[in-house]
């Protein structure tokens, strides 16, 4: 693996949490407090990690793919999609608007690439990560599948009854990641449904899991990177990735509050203001 | 008087709701205006804490959306009665099936996605084939969810509810109705849903007026079509109503706020007299009050019927003004299936 140009990616990833400010802000709604806390791995996956296609296709085939579980955080997801190249950065403009294919969860709908299945209602991501990359198996293909979950997500059953399944089917080309932020909705995850001891319960289903810090380049590539290098011995991987919702806007940040809330037009400029304009806005 | 919520370049605002009185018949003469644009969610976060003033077996749980079902207010008041369930909606109506054994009376609370078909199973078999005392609250039905998009906008909802032996289903209008309707839900036994939204809607029903459960609430006396609506829908029909007089059309608005139960005699009253039929509803048009209202005119009174409904396919991201508009869900869609179906009547 080439050695990663940190200096170019981290200008790729404020540019990044710009579109995203600007979206949410344009359309009045979505959310900006996930997609800002998970800009990095974003940027580590599709500009570093994957060993992706130019052109999209639905089977994958040949390639890494990527599922986001945590529909909601869909506009760092279109943003990094367009800043890589899948679609123009102009599209990112009509975000939520009526007729768009940048829907407010990621949807196949409409037909924008880099989406394989739609999500939104949280708990489901992992299973079809799952199923893809048992197909994968079946095709030989040996490539990776990637899926991000959020940790409030982790409430969810189905996600167990995913975790017991992976472990059991020794699914080892899969490296799952918990955008471990500590806050959900209605509050810290801690006060609303403790997850515990999220660690040992992976661990406990069989997985391998590895923890790293979400909003330092350097530490998610290499955390991606050690995950890559334990597949296809046995286990699924799990990383812990530990975050901060909001990361990068100061207001933005140590609380829930703006897990779903759109700036306004004075919050958008306080927010931009601490964001540099890198590879060129929208 | 708003102007913003809906174009009304159609509409001759002053003759909406107007009073007639033509020798043969007395129309009812209650004038259908508003003053006030409130969501029905908050009826229902309204409805709640009364209830839980008034009676100590309600209970509240909720699956990480306190906020947007506005039960904040009951928890506050009630800490000790309300169950943060965290965003696990498959234990939730487990909970509350469990805890009506003993008599508690809970009033589950999440979006209406999460709040049906995430949880069919769960409610199926521990809630309505087991009679539990359980009141299903859901929010951000249909398109009215607006930018959220297709995930999110559920429009099966009615149908998946009320295909369920004993399963009550209540689709309530506006803010007041749907805080009566929450009330109502307190004195109610058995499994029930209660069906609401997440836009700012206008609040025309007046807060004291009567709420029966599975009794249909006559709006509008008419003589030439027969509209039935529910949710959002009766104002919209209450709107082509006035387009309707203009164009000499009469229409009978009839607001079927449960749709099971459903009241088969107001129904049928009402067709008798009109001889057509439109349903109006935000929800696909299979599966909802359209087919509960086509299967008894089917078997008892068959007469020509239209259906506005989402045409058998999903919602998207939009506003609700314009989503209402693109899924055939406006007055103008209404005015012109009450036109079709008055034609084919001749
Ligand atoms: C099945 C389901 N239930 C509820 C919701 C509503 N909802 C959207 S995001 C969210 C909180 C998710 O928390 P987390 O996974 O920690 O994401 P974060 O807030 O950190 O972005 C909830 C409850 C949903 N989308 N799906
Ligand atoms: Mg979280």
């Amino acid at each position: 693996m080439s050695k990663p140009d940190l200096n170019h990616l981290q200008k790729l990833a404020t540019q990044i949490r710009r579109d995203i400010v600007r979206m949410v802000h344009a359309c009045q709604s979505g959310h900006p407090g996930g997609s800002l806390g998970c800009t990095e791995f974003f940027v580590a996956l599709y500009f570093h990690v994957l060993r992706r296609n130019k052109e999209f296709t639905m089977d994958g085939t040949g390639e890494d793919i990527f599922f986001l579980s945590n529909g909601h955080i869909s506009p760092v997801w279109y943003s990094t999609l367009a800043r890589a190249g899948y679609f123009d950065t102009k599209e990112l403009s009509t975000f939520r608007f009526l007729n768009t294919r940048l829907q407010g969860h990621p949807a196949t709908h409409e037909g924008l690439p880099g989406i394989r299945v739609a999500s939104g209602s949280l708990g489901q991501g992992l299973s079809v990560a799952i199923g893809a990359a048992q197909t994968k198996k079946l095709n030989k293909d040996n490539h990776l599948v990637f899926v991000l979950m959020g940790d409030g997500e982790q409430q969810e059953g189905q996600v167990w009854e995913a975790a017991m399944y992976a472990a059991h089917n020794k699914v080892d080309n899969l490296i799952a990641t918990i955008d471990y932020n500590g806050q959900q909705i209605d509050g810290p995850v801690k006060e609303i449904l403790d997850l515990k001891n999220l660690k040992a319960k992976w661990e406990a289903f069989g997985w391998e899991v590895l923890e790293f810090k979400g909003n330092n380049l350097a530490e998610t590539i290499a955390g991606l990177e050690k995950a890559k290098s334990l597949t296809g011995k046995g286990k699924p991987i799990m990383n812990l990735m530990h975050t901060e919702m909001g990361f990068g806007v100061d207001f933005m940040m140590n609380s829930h509050k703006w897990h779903g809330v759109a700036p306004n037009d004075d919050e958008l400029k306080k927010a931009l203001a601490q964001l540099e304009e890198t590879v060129g806005d929208y | 008087m708003f102007t913003d919520y809906y174009p009304l370049t159609n509409f001759n605002l002053k003759k909406r709701g107007v009073i007639l009185v033509v020798s043969t018949t007395t129309y009812i003469m209650t004038k259908f205006t508003f003053t006030e644009k409130k969501d029905t969610r908050s009826g229902f976060g309204a409805g709640l804490l009364e209830l839980g003033r008034k009676n100590p077996n309600v209970v509240g749980l909720c699956a990480d959306l306190t906020g947007s079902l506005k039960m904040d207010a009951f928890k506050k008041e009630f800490p000790e009665r309300f169950f943060q369930v965290g965003i696990a909606e498959a234990n939730m109506m487990g909970l509350a099936a469990g805890m009506t054994i003993g008599g508690k009376i809970p009033f589950t609370g999440t979006f209406a996605n999460f709040s049906t078909g995430r949880v069919y199973d769960q409610i199926r078999q521990s809630i309505a084939y087991s009679h539990k005392n359980v009141k299903i609250c859901a929010s951000h039905a249909g398109v009215t969810l607006g930018e959220d998009g297709a995930t999110h906008q559920i429009l099966e909802d009615i149908g998946m509810m009320k295909m369920l032996p004993g399963m009550t289903v209540i689709v309530p209008c506006d803010h007041n109705q749907t805080k009566a309707a929450t009330l109502a839900l307190g004195d109610h036994h058995g499994p029930a849903y209660l069906r609401f939204g997440r836009p700012s809607w206008p609040i025309f029903m007046a807060a004291d007026r009567p709420f029966t459960i599975g009794k249909a609430d006559k709006l509008i006396d008419g003589t030439d079509v027969s509209i039935f609506a529910c949710g959002h829908m009766v104002w919209q029909a209450i709107e082509a109503e006035a387009a309707l007089a203009e164009k000499g059309i009469r229409a009978e608005i009839i607001n079927i706020h449960t749709i099971k139960p459903l009241d088969v005699e107001a129904v049928l009253e009402s067709v008798q007299k009109t001889k057509c039929v439109v349903t109006c509803e935000e929800h696909q048009i299979n599966g909802g009050l359209g087919d509960s209202i086509a299967q008894v005119l089917g078997r008892h009174f068959p007469v020509p019927l239209e259906m506005v409904a989402v045409n058998d396919s999903f919602g998207e991201s939009g506003t609700p003004t314009q989503l209402l508009k693109k899924y055939g869900l406006s007055p103008e869609n209404i005015v012109s299936a009450a036109e079709r179906v008055v034609a084919r009547k001749k």
